[in-house]
């Protein structure tokens, strides 16, 4: 394949350019080369618990397989004399019956055992993250009660238990980041639960794992693990109004081209809630549901065509503006931190 | 038994060729343009099985499509859209056109040879099924080329594929020629289960059948309560769609959970529909090759029987990540487990069969063993995934479409070629090539392994299932590309099965190529179109082993129907256990009415996804008179009572009630209703246990005077009804007329008040999911008694024809069969609709 860059210049038919090499770079350097997305190179106590039965359950696999097929080979290519039958009826008793409800009884213990402690209520920090076509909105509220709007982006402190709530108004979502725990379905009508509880800091990425219509899978998001004491700052700054020292000429065309009837942006007139919450998504890692690195070019597309960038998105397209004033909105969102 | 038949004493030479011509005479299809109007099993299983491998390589073909997209990260061959309408169009074709159609394609074929049967008890229903599945299939496929395929995946989750804004017509195309496609299933079900019941060869006692009958009854039992949930959930679907009736809508008291339980609890017991017919298929192949009897007959039948009942318990393992409470997740976890046991002693059984022989390694046995090799795999990944703990990480994701490849591919594709390359002699009279064989085997599993042992890893390194693209750099791009690679390398592999196939080849394979011990392989290949000569008495499980002077005798013409005097196609029904004589039964020849009323069945489904709903109610109506007069058609009084069929035995050529196939393969089908019935009961008492206010305090309605007398009405119909049965008994037509006419009143009473009361109290269907499945439990009632009603009118009809009698009762006695399930469904739909909101 060609560079990355050149590709995401290049007009294509399905528009589609993904990003996702910051991602996968800070991947590389929280170790392994699973890349960010591995549920075998685990960051959360979950995922840990999970790849560990995952590992006796492929040493044991492996041995089963081995022992059945050689049987079967040794009996129809090898050809010994014909066995007796009482022996080959004793071996359907042991090895069809006897011996597999032994080993899965086994594991059934010890596969169950695990649930109960992993998915225990949390009484720290929760978020509220509710599943939209196709991007995530997130809401944090901390153990005082206070709320922070954010989206597209998960934010969590380092050895603390945090209790999900997830939503969905329209179809159906399921929140999965498989370095650090299993996944769980958004549902209309519903709130289910789950509990993320990672173990170290660094990048990690999240999916959408049902399918939930043409842009299913362009429907991702960073999940920055963070230590603690800086997990407590970025949220402190993170509930705080907008703070861009940008030229106003950017603010004023947001506002005056209507993005505010969609998107809120904090300290400013913009409150709608149709859209992602644009507060400070000059400080995200990715734009577009974790689809795009966080470039001036990129915004700028997006804001042009986001249709051709995520097909099946709601938002319209502003091509129609000048160039200046598109790259005006997309550098003083940049700026937004 | 005390004293055994003995075969009639040869006939001369010249009156058994005589014989054999008015054989042939008979039971060979028409030439030219009337060769399709066959209902033979030997030529519909042929076209069944043609046509389900069509599909087959249809769906391959979207596969590779699939494969290429992915190949290399933010592909941009297909466009988002195509590659959604592709994906989801080739899980359903696989499922629904490929893997459960050639069950009933291959059984359809075969099983009559094997029971030593001329035919299926109904040729026409097989006929009638096999162009119901080649029409729908032909429509869904179709879509594809409009770009108005369905695209919400497989199982089609509410509310994305209930809103008609962001599904189109796709999502009716899906539900209604789906719909179209279960009903040839469940045709074929009930075809299968009084074939395997009822036509036996004489002496073949239950436990005398060959395993592959076994299944066959296994699994037609199964499609009779996994289908039938689907279908309800198929109406609830289309009602929303369609007339925006909110049964998965929350806002509106509907629930999208419902429509997941109502698919998987079809959906996984599909599964094992799908992949008992191929250790059907090895449980009488491995014996031949192994050559000596199977061990563990008891064993395997029990273990096959258990997995059918267990099939039904662990549907909620496709829902584990949906938020179920921990203890549903312990019992779901628990039962997907022990499913495994049994599946393991079916496997055992094959490996102590090949233990107690000695193994000959041909062609057949290649592909058992390479898909035991891959099945058992999958089926070790399907115990990984049956922990809920594991499968909240796998779920979704190409972990699981590796494993569901490996059980199907493993449990179904390489079992099936290692059929086809065993059966092809009977089908074709020739063997296919040893050479190529060996050549398309090890392309197809070299090359599904590197498919697909690899997407295991891709899945677990977070990689989700249905995404169009990808990101590049994140640990997938390799992993794919060696996928997509082994994807071409398989379908290379298909490709030549294909040419194998097709290739015009020379040598005969003669009569039991491979010294099987089983029935099927008595005759001549290929398959003369009689099935066989004679119909024998069988007193061993492996009769061509066991029983040395049987082929000669049969071919000899010395057992039962050696002959068709009359002109007319005939087999024998015997007991369901002992398998005693008890009719010879008259079956109907070649004809064009299944196929037009197919036609017009199909007709009526498709023209209601294009909404044009009075054509499609023309179509529904014609179809429901040309097969009364179908019926009409096939139901005629023998000449004389009884006939001699040969080797001293003499039948009765008439049979009704409980000894003739009609009023089993009625009772059989009432089943699937009923069960399809207890489905949509399900859903009321499913927003019960979620809603704290379902059924509404006070109830919006029906009330309970309209129910009741409904109820009242529908009783006494049922009753009227079985007056009119014991008076014709009685010899009484007047009393049968009279009757029957009391009995259309009360049903038509019946069915106005059932209708009456949720109108008049109000109930409107949009509103809330309680008006809504109040009307859907009603309707579905309702349309029961006009369904009695009807049957009750045609016995009228049949008597003023003087073709129903006291002798002659079979239409009274299986309309009298139906009212006893009609009276169920309205007694439990007036409890539920009027009386549970008093207690609940």
């Amino acid at each position: 394949m060609t560079s990355q860059t050149t590709r995401a210049r290049r007009p294509r038919p399905n528009g589609v350019v993904l990003r996702a090499a910051a991602i996968a770079g800070a991947g590389l350097l929280a170790g392994g080369c699973d890349g960010p997305q591995s549920m075998l190179n685990p960051a959360g106590t979950e995922a840990e618990r999970v790849a560990e039965l995952f590992k006796v359950m492929l040493v044991g696999a492996v041995l089963i397989w081995a022992a059945v097929i050689g049987l079967a080979v040794y009996a129809a290519v090898v050809r010994p004399g014909a066995h007796p039958e009482r022996h080959a009826s004793a071996l359907i008793v042991c090895g069809g019956a006897l011996v597999p409800t032994v080993i899965l009884g086994a594991l059934l213990t010890y596969g169950l055992q695990l649930m109960p402690s992993l998915r225990a209520e949390s009484d720290g920090l929760r978020v509220t993250v509710t599943g939209e076509q196709f991007w995530w909105r997130v809401r944090y509220t901390t153990p005082d009660g206070a709320e922070v709007t954010a989206a597209n982006e998960l934010r969590l402190p380092a050895g603390a238990r945090v209790e999900l709530l997830l939503d969905s108004p329209e179809v159906i979502h399921s929140l999965w980041v498989p370095a650090i725990a299993g996944k769980m379905d958004m549902v209309p009508g519903r709130t289910t639960r789950l509990v993320l509880e990672p173990t170290r800091p660094g990048l990690y990425r999240g999916v959408c794992a049902e399918f939930c219509g043409p842009s299913h899978a362009l429907m991702a998001f960073a999940v920055e693990v963070m230590e603690p004491a800086r997990f407590d700052e970025w949220l402190r700054r993170e509930a705080g109004p907008a703070t861009a020292d940008a030229p106003e000429a950017g603010r004023r065309l947001f506002l005056a081209h209507g993005c505010g009837a969609c998107h809120t942006v904090r300290g400013t007139e913009a409150n709608g809630v149709v859209g992602p919450d644009l507060t400070r998504i000059g400080s995200r890692h990715t734009i577009a549901a974790g689809i795009l690195e966080n470039t001036q070019e990129n915004r700028e597309r997006f804001i042009a065509e986001p249709d051709a960038v995520k097909p099946g998105v709601r938002m319209p397209g502003f091509a129609m503006l000048p160039a200046p004033d598109v790259a005006a909105i997309a550098s003083w969102l940049g700026d937004l931190r | 038994m005390t004293d055994a038949p003995v075969p009639a004493p040869l006939a001369d030479d010249a009156s058994r060729r005589a014989q054999e011509e008015r054989l042939l005479a008979v039971w060979s299809a028409g030439k030219g343009f009337r060769y399709w109007a066959a209902v033979n099993n030997t030529e519909i299983g042929l076209w069944y099985t043609a046509t389900a491998f069509l599909f087959m390589l249809f769906g391959g073909v979207l596969a590779l499509l699939i494969r290429a997209q992915l190949a290399v990260p933010e592909n941009d061959l297909l466009s988002a859209g195509l590659y959604n309408q592709v994906f989801t169009l080739h899980g359903t074709v696989m499922m629904f056109l490929f893997a459960v159609p050639m069950f009933e394609a291959v059984a359809i074929l075969l099983l009559p040879q094997m029971l030593g049967a001329r035919d299926l008890p109904f040729p026409r229903l097989s006929a009638y099924g096999y162009w119901c599945f080649a029409i729908g299939g032909v429509f869904v496929c179709g879509s594809i080329f409009f770009g108005a395929a369905p695209d919400g995946g497989w199982f089609m989750y509410p509310p994305l594929s209930t809103d008609t804004e962001q599904a189109g017509i796709g999502a009716d195309i899906w539900l209604l020629g789906l719909g179209f496609i279960e009903i040839a299933a469940i045709a074929a079900a009930v075809e299968l289960i009084v074939g395997v019941l009822k036509c036996r060869p004489p002496g073949m006692r239950i436990n005398l059948m060959p395993l592959y009958a076994w299944y066959v009854l296994i699994i037609g039992g199964m499609i009779l309560f996994a289908f039938p949930p689907l279908i309800a959930g198929d109406i609830l679907f289309e009602l929303e769609r369609m007339f925006d009736w909110p049964f998965f809508d929350p806002a509106r008291g509907g629930d999208p959970i419902l429509w997941q339980h109502l698919f998987w609890i079809f959906g996984h017991p599909e599964v094992y529909i799908i992949f008992l017919p191929s250790i059907a298929l090895l449980a009488m192949i491995v014996p031949t090759f192994a050559q000596r009897p199977i061990v563990g007959y008891s064993w395997i039948v029990l273990a096959a029987v258990g997995t059918g009942f267990l099939s039904f318990g662990l549907w909620a393992h496709h829902m584990y990540t949906i938020g179920l409470p921990a203890i549903s997740l312990g019992f779901f976890s628990a039962a997907s487990e022990a499913v495994a046991i049994p599946t393991g002693v079916q496997i055992f059984v094959f490996i102590a069969t090949m233990l107690a022989g000695r193994v000959i390694f041909s062609v057949p046995m290649l592909f058992a063993t390479g898909a035991l090799a891959i099945f058992v795999l999958g089926g070790l990944t399907g115990v990984m995934v049956a922990l809920a703990p594991f499968d909240w990480q796998v779920h979704d994701s190409h972990f699981v479409v590796a494993h569901l490849h490996y059980t199907l591919i493993g449990g179904m594709f390489f079992p099936v070629l290692a059929g086809l390359y065993y059966y092809f002699p009977i089908a074709v009279g020739r063997q296919l090539s040893e050479r190529l064989a060996k050549w398309a085997f090890w392309l197809m599993f070299t090359g599904f392994n590197v498919a697909f042992l690899p997407m295991h890893l891709t899945g677990m390194r977070g990689m989700p299932r249905r995404v169009f693209t990808y990101p590049a750099g994140i640990g997938w791009d390799w992993l794919n590309l060696i996928s997509t690679i082994g994807a071409f390398v398989f379908a290379a592999g298909v490709l030549v099965v294909a040419w194998d196939v097709l290739r015009p080849r020379r040598a005969p394979s003669g009569r039991n190529p491979w010294n099987a011990g089983t029935l099927e392989w008595l005759g001549e290949t290929p398959a003369r179109s009689w099935g066989v000569r004679s119909i024998p008495h069988v007193s061993s499980r492996y009769p061509l082993w066991e029983q040395p002077l049987l082929v000669r005798q049969v071919e000899d013409g010395r057992w039962y129907l050696p002959d068709a005097p009359e002109g007319l196609r005939e087999t024998l029904v015997t007991s369901p256990l002992d398998a005693k004589p008890e009719q010879c039964l008259r079956i109907p020849g070649d004809s064009f009415v299944p196929m037009l009323a197919a036609a017009l069945t199909g007709g009526a489904f498709i023209l209601s996804t294009f909404h044009l709903f009075v054509p499609a109610a023309v179509s529904a109506v014609a179809a429901l008179l040309v097969i009364l007069q179908w019926l009409w058609s096939v139901t005629r009084a023998p000449e004389v009572e009884s006939k001699d069929v040969g080797a001293g035995l003499r039948l009765p050529l008439y049979a009704s009630g409980p000894a003739s196939v009609g009023w089993w393969a009625m009772f059989i089908t009432l089943i699937a209703d009923l069960s399809a019935f207890a489905s949509l009961v399900f859903a009321y008492f499913f927003y019960w246990t979620i809603h704290p206010d379902f059924p509404p305090s006070p109830p919006a309605g029906p009330g309970q005077f309209w129910p009741l007398l409904a109820a009242g009405l529908a009783l006494a119909a049922w009753v009227a009804t079985l007056l009119a049965r014991s008076r014709n008994g009685a010899g009484s037509t007047v009393g049968l007329r009279l009757w029957l006419a009391v009995a259309t009143t009360l049903a038509v009473a019946a069915t106005a008040a059932l209708v009456w009361g949720p109108w008049t109290t109000g109930l409107d269907p949009t509103v809330h999911a309680y008006p809504a499945t109040v009307w859907v439990l009603s309707g579905w009632a309702a349309l029961h008694l006009l369904i009695g009603v009807v049957m009750q009118l045609y016995c009228i009809a049949r008597s003023a024809a003087g073709a129903l009698t006291a002798r002659h009762d079979i239409d009274i006695r299986n309309t009298a069969l139906y009212w006893h399930f009609a009276a169920i469904t309205v007694a439990v739909t007036v409890a539920v609709v009027a009386l549970f909101p008093l207690v609940a």
